[in-house]
């Protein structure tokens, strides 16, 4: 009976925050916003799921990626390229002096497809690719570092490396890739063309069911042993190699969930906002997902949602208003969660909300229980409690 | 050879950090049920030797042999798998976790990423748990999170910990450390109830309680063995009188 809750998928207190998101995401916001602003909401929903990996991989696990954009922009632009090719059709394209290749190839002189661009003809391949091709990589990093035993400030650092060069090479073999520009003018999806408000209406509530199916399966393995081990595995690495688990193995594992989670996220990125470019590969964009995590509260999947979603409606609201201030902004939060509250706003909530909520509904509940019997109150006060202890390091 | 005998053999074990020789052409076996205590002076290297055996640190030289088995080439989690248990000096346990969530992760089941994705809680498991907490005097307290527990009961659920593993060989360095006279009788009591099935490596400083658990005691000094006996054999000989006990 002691941990029998955690056992469960969702407790009832959990339910109620995701029916709460789920009215938020599905009811509120697209009654209340134009076309044009749901998408902008569509564009930072598919960041959360950068952030939801990184509450994974960074939060439980211990393993900070400062590179989580270089998964994004592979899932991106797998995408994007299944969309460039179907923009590219010969009619379309007839002025050019190979017909039927991408503009941009055109321009740079190539007057045949690459090889690694012929799978993109096919959907349900593209749609492999944006899960497979980020995996992979993120597979093959993980396995040669933490093999090795290279972890901590030392992995950090080796993913932001991975992500300035692969952005180099992005920009520079432009012929193949689109360069600095990236992979722009997409139009239809099998015929169906994004571009239209209607199109951009339904991504949006795409985007929110795979939102919520990947919420889930993010509970599931936090909830499963796995998600203790890798608070374990966080704080006290030793230990559980002692209790005979090969640790390498889980960290290669998270690690590459947490790629192809972000990876998703590119691709539903790219579909709502119409192109990919090497602008949301590299070391900037990678810090911004940690800070949308750091936000949010890098122990909450909930949290990550909303710091994702607060951090992004800030870019934009400041960016609109005063474009200098952003950078200033976006440092200043970072500083304030790392300085003030490390637990981001899920911690803040869990402190001044949460917290008094229950004391204030268990005091009500004594009051006019007073004259029965007092321990059938005592157990439901423990439950809160079990999130934000996981917070105390 | 007859290493047959013991369940544990080492020989000619050396390791040297950068020239200096930690543990130096060390030989010692370890005869089955057998309760083992390693004493010496700080800096003899008797860490060291557990770190050895289980994997933290690769030898130089020598073999390690446990059931025939050799540990020099394994992996932790191998050895761990092989049957040896290990606990650390500073008590190294989840603190984050509940002791429940502590035992559990433990217990010896589902020990592959897929395996801990898809691992239940059973009858199986919380039986064991439950036994293991009876055992280590930590009953009372299963959903407490480990870093509430005092110093004396953390030692406690590190052996614990060891226990549910169900290991052959345990190797304990300093059980009982920072723990209140009542809670070393406990633990010594606790000892010599676990050991009935198992062989037991106990690095101690503390003499009475050596006395009280030892079959018997090898002392090290500077890598090497000193003396080897039992208890009495060893406080009389004058050799350890000299570096250790004299002092």
């Amino acid at each position: 009976m002691t941990n029998s809750s955690s056992q469960r998928l969702l407790t009832p207190k959990e339910i109620g925050s995701y029916a709460f998101l789920a009215l938020i995401l599905l009811v509120v916001l697209p009654m209340s916003m134009d076309v044009f602003r749901l998408n902008l909401v569509g564009k930072y929903l598919s960041y959360t799921f950068v952030a939801m990996s990184l509450v994974l991989c960074w939060g439980y696990g211990g393993i900070l990626s400062l590179g989580q954009g270089i998964f994004f922009g592979l899932g991106g632009y797998c995408m994007a390229m299944f969309l460039k090719l179907e923009a590219s059709s010969p009619e379309n394209t007839a002025i050019q002096s190979t017909p039927g290749i991408p503009d941009f190839m055109d321009w740079n002189q190539l007057t045949a497809l690459p090889w690694f661009w012929e799978p993109f003809n096919n959907l349900g391949l593209t749609l492999l690719a944006v899960v497979l091709v980020p995996g992979l990589f993120a597979f093959v990093i993980a396995l040669a570092m933490f093999k090795r035993r290279v972890g901590g400030v030392y992995f950090a650092i080796i993913t932001q490396a991975v992500a300035a060069i692969l952005t180099i090479l992005i920009v520079g073999s432009q012929g193949m890739t689109g360069g600095i520009n990236g992979i722009t003018d997409l139009r239809t999806l099998l015929g169906w063309d994004i571009r239209t408000d209607d199109a951009k209406f339904i991504l949006y509530f795409v985007c929110v069911l795979f939102l919520f199916a990947s919420l889930l399966l993010c509970q599931f393995i936090l909830k499963s042993k796995l998600g203790r081990l890798l608070v374990a595995v966080r704080d006290t690495e030793e230990r559980v190699r002692f209790s005979g688990y090969n640790v390498d193995n889980f960290k290669i594992f998270i690690f590459t969930f947490a790629a192809m989670l972000s990876a998703i996220g590119g691709a539903l990125f790219t579909l709502q906002v119409g192109f990919m470019s090497p602008s949301f590969v590299g070391i900037v964009p990678s810090i911004e997902m940690v800070i949308f995590c750091a936000v949010g509260g890098r122990l909450s999947l909930l949290g990550a949602v909303y710091g994702a979603l607060a951090v992004n409606f800030a870019k934009t609201t400041l960016s609109e208003a005063i474009p200098e201030l952003w950078l200033f902004a976006l440092g200043g939060m970072f500083i304030a969660v790392v300085s003030i509250f490390p637990n981001g706003l899920m911690g803040l909530y869990n402190t001044y909300i949460s917290a008094p909520v229950n004391r204030f509904y268990h005091g009500a509940v004594r009051f006019i229980n007073k004259d029965k019997p007092v321990e059938t109150l005592s157990e439901p006060l423990s439950e809160p409690e079990s999130e934000s202890t996981l917070g105390a390091k | 050879m007859s290493n047959k005998d013991f369940v544990l053999s080492v020989e000619g074990l050396t390791v040297s950090f950068d020239g200096f020789k930690a543990v130096d052409d060390l030989s010692f076996y370890v005869e089955e049920g057998e309760i083992r205590v390693i004493i010496g002076p700080n800096g003899a290297g008797k860490t060291t030797v557990l770190d050895l055996i289980c994997g933290r640190t690769k030898s130089t030289e020598g073999s390690i042999k446990f059931r025939g088995k050799d540990l020099s080439k394994m992996t932790e989690h191998e050895i761990v798998h092989a049957g040896v248990g290990r606990k650390f000096q500073n008590p190294s346990v989840y603190e984050d976790l509940t002791v429940f969530e502590n035992f559990e992760l433990s217990f010896p089941r589902g020990r592959s990423v897929f395996g801990a994705l898809g691992f239940q809680r059973d009858a199986e498991v919380l039986k064991a748990i439950e036994e293991t907490a009876e055992m280590v005097f930590l009953q009372e307290h299963l959903g407490m999170q480990a870093d509430l527990l005092s110093h004396g009961q953390k030692q406690w659920l590190e052996i614990g910990m060891l226990l549910i593993q169900q290991p052959s060989l345990l190797m304990l360095d300093e059980p009982v450390a920072g723990m209140s006279v009542a809670e070393r009788k406990k633990t010594a009591e606790l000892l010599l109830k676990i050991t009935k099935d198992r062989s037991v490596i106990v690095i101690e400083h503390d003499m009475n309680f050596v006395a009280d658990i030892a079959d018997r005691v090898t002392v090290l000094h500077q890598g090497k063995v000193l003396s080897e006996g039992s208890m009495d054999h060893v406080q009389k000989d004058p050799k350890v009188i000299e570096v250790y006990l004299g002092h």
